[in-house]
């Protein structure tokens, strides 16, 4: 981008009024804000539901049940390797639309749900795999020791592994989360109206001329603001609970 | 069946393998009604029906849709990936660097575009140039900005037209893939250069190699062998991430497969999707295949005393999440 235009005086162009200009992205920004709500919404919701998934899988895919062992790594193999927009899409439009699996008679409601469902199913294969390297990271003395001093299974479980599981997991989730709050953009592709199709829909309008770059500053900088301090938080969070070996 | 103790279980005696095999049929049985009640659905619509399936034997759909779309997937997985990984290298080594004014550029530009989501960068590229374009044209930079366009951008297909500027959606899928996954990758790099033990730096110095030398003869190619898997992995997320052109209807092999065929064979979109998911999943999974190899063959090698960046570590956590001494695990790459 040209810098301003200071010495160029004969001209009628400048730079701050016609390319920086921020008052297209105010006059517009009660639906910019509402674009950053739903994103929120979406990110909320898909955080509880993917962390429940993700758990369930684990314990899935470390049961001594071979049929769910199995169940939890083709779900996770299918759902890791596939597009998240493909993956948006078939709920949308498969599984919504076609197989008229609706959550609600209210289709706003029912895409909504739908974009949580498949923004956690995907997340939560990532959670999943997370949860179980955290399993991996507790030496095998400390299940025998639990054992030996006469701890039933679900005691040694609540009391010597999981705390030490989850605590090894801290960063790592907080990344999938992080990740997880930008792929909420791809939902765009479901039609839910959040930031990413807002501002699609403000750059499509041909009355939106100037306010182009701005429009992207916004964004950026609201995106920041959503990512910056879930990443401080799980940082913090992470260095406190570190366990020590 | 693990019949031998995890941290989890201890290795089963004989009442505890009976309730397992009880557990497992109450499991199948509740799988198998899963399945049943889905494709009970599925028949309830008609999603059965041969004239939904049929399309994808046929060999003209794979001939003038599927295939191509498959190839321009290809295509800008290829062309991000080489660019993405030198991006990676530049941009780790100016992280590395002694001088600051070398150092916290390169470390502003890689968490800013680690900071925005994929699709914002595509937009970016995508939408903005239109609009700014022509103001542009009316400036004193007109000229300079239809010289540019024309000598300069005008190799990545962008054009200008009476002062407006387009950009192809290849251009803009490959840029927003090659700056969020270079600035990805550029993390993995350093990571990778700060992960090999310091004796190593200290003996090249020592025998009176320069910082170049140092860089370029002992770190680096012990570097590489570290971080290969996780650079594996991060090009599966990049691939993945090729799927995002759909929305700016870039012709990849989503909107070939799920936007192109489905109008013309009944709105067969569910089975389009299956057909398309099927082609990223087996092409995703020999990809991760040759990362999981790739890692266990250098942790295998004794030719460094590097830990190996396992294939699923991926980068490193995002801005603020540096934690030391963390296992990664098997997160597959950066999502």
């Amino acid at each position: 981008m040209p810098p301003g235009t200071v010495g160029m005086a004969p001209t009628r162009w400048n730079a701050m009024d016609d390319l920086f200009n921020f008052g297209p992205f105010f006059d517009n920004f009660d639906q910019i804000l509402e674009g950053f709500w739903a994103t929120v919404r979406l990110s909320a919701a898909a955080a509880v539901l993917s962390l429940i998934i993700g758990i369930v899988l684990v314990g899935f895919r470390v049961a001594p049940i071979p049929v769910l062992r199995n169940v939890g790594t083709v779900y996770v193999n299918i759902l890791r390797n596939t597009p998240l927009t493909l993956i948006l899409l078939m709920c949308s439009l498969g599984l919504n639309d076609i197989l008229s699996l609706k959550f609600s008679n209210v289709s706003a409601t029912s895409y909504y749900w739908w974009a949580v469902l498949g923004l956690s199913a995907y997340t939560g294969a990532f959670v999943c795999e997370a949860l179980r390297s955290g399993i991996n990271t507790v030496p095998l003395g400390q299940a025998e020791a639990a054992r030996s001093i006469g701890l039933t299974f679900v005691q040694s479980l609540r009391m010597i592994i999981l705390p030490q599981a989850f605590r090894a997991v801290i960063a790592p989730l907080g990344s999938i989360f992080i990740a997880m709050i930008k792929n909420t953009t791809v939902a765009a592709a479901a039609s839910y109206a959040e930031i990413a199709l807002i501002m699609k829909t403000l750059l499509d309008d041909p009355s939106f001329t100037s306010g182009a770059i701005p429009l992207f500053i916004g964004v950026a900088v609201g995106f920041m603001i959503l990512t910056l301090p879930t990443g401080f938080f799980f940082g913090w969070l992470a260095k406190r609970m570190a366990v020590a070996r | 069946m693990s019949q031998e103790a995890t941290v989890l279980f201890d290795a089963p005696g004989p009442r505890a393998r009976a309730r397992h095999r009880l557990l497992t049929a109450i499991s199948a049985v509740l799988l198998l009604a899963v399945t049943v009640l889905l494709a009970w659905r599925f028949n309830d619509k008609g999603q059965f029906e041969a004239k939904l399936w049929n399309p994808f034997l046929k060999k003209d759909v794979w001939q003038h849709l599927i295939l191509p779309g498959l190839w321009n997937t290809l295509k800008a997985a290829l062309v991000a990936s080489v660019l993405a990984i030198a991006f990676g290298i530049v941009f780790g080594l100016a992280r590395l660097s002694d001088h600051r004014w070398v150092r916290v550029p390169a470390g502003i530009v890689v968490e800013f575009f680690r900071a925005i989501p994929l699709l914002i960068l595509i937009f970016l590229v995508f939408f903005v140039p239109n609009k700014v374009s022509p103001v542009i044209a009316e400036s004193p930079f007109g000229t300079f900005q239809r010289i540019l366009v024309d000598n300069v951008f005008s190799i990545f297909g962008v054009e200008i037209n009476a002062g407006v500027v387009t950009v192809p959606a290849f251009a803009a899928v490959v840029f927003g893939l090659v700056m969020y996954n270079g600035s990805v990758l550029a993390e993995v790099v350093r990571a990778g250069v700060n992960s090999i033990p310091r004796g190593q730096s200290e003996a090249a110095y020592s025998i009176g190699l320069r910082k170049n030398g140092v860089m370029r003869l002992v770190l680096l190619p012990q570097a590489v062998t570290v971080m290969m898997p996780a650079i594996v992995s991060q090009l599966v997320v990049l691939l993945k991430d090729t799927a995002l052109g759909f929305i700016i209807s870039y012709g990849e092999l989503l909107q070939a497969g799920f936007k192109n065929v489905p109008p013309n064979f009944n709105n067969n979109l569910i089975q389009a999707g299956v057909v398309v998911g099927v082609i990223y999943i087996a092409i995703n999974m020999s990809l991760s295949r040759v990362a999981t190899w790739l890692e266990a063959r250098s942790r295998r090698s004794r030719k460094t005393q590097a830990k190996t960046m396992g294939a699923g570590a991926g980068a490193p956590p995002p801005p603020g999440m540096a934690v030391t001494g963390q296992t990664t695990g098997d997160t597959g790459g950066i999502i």
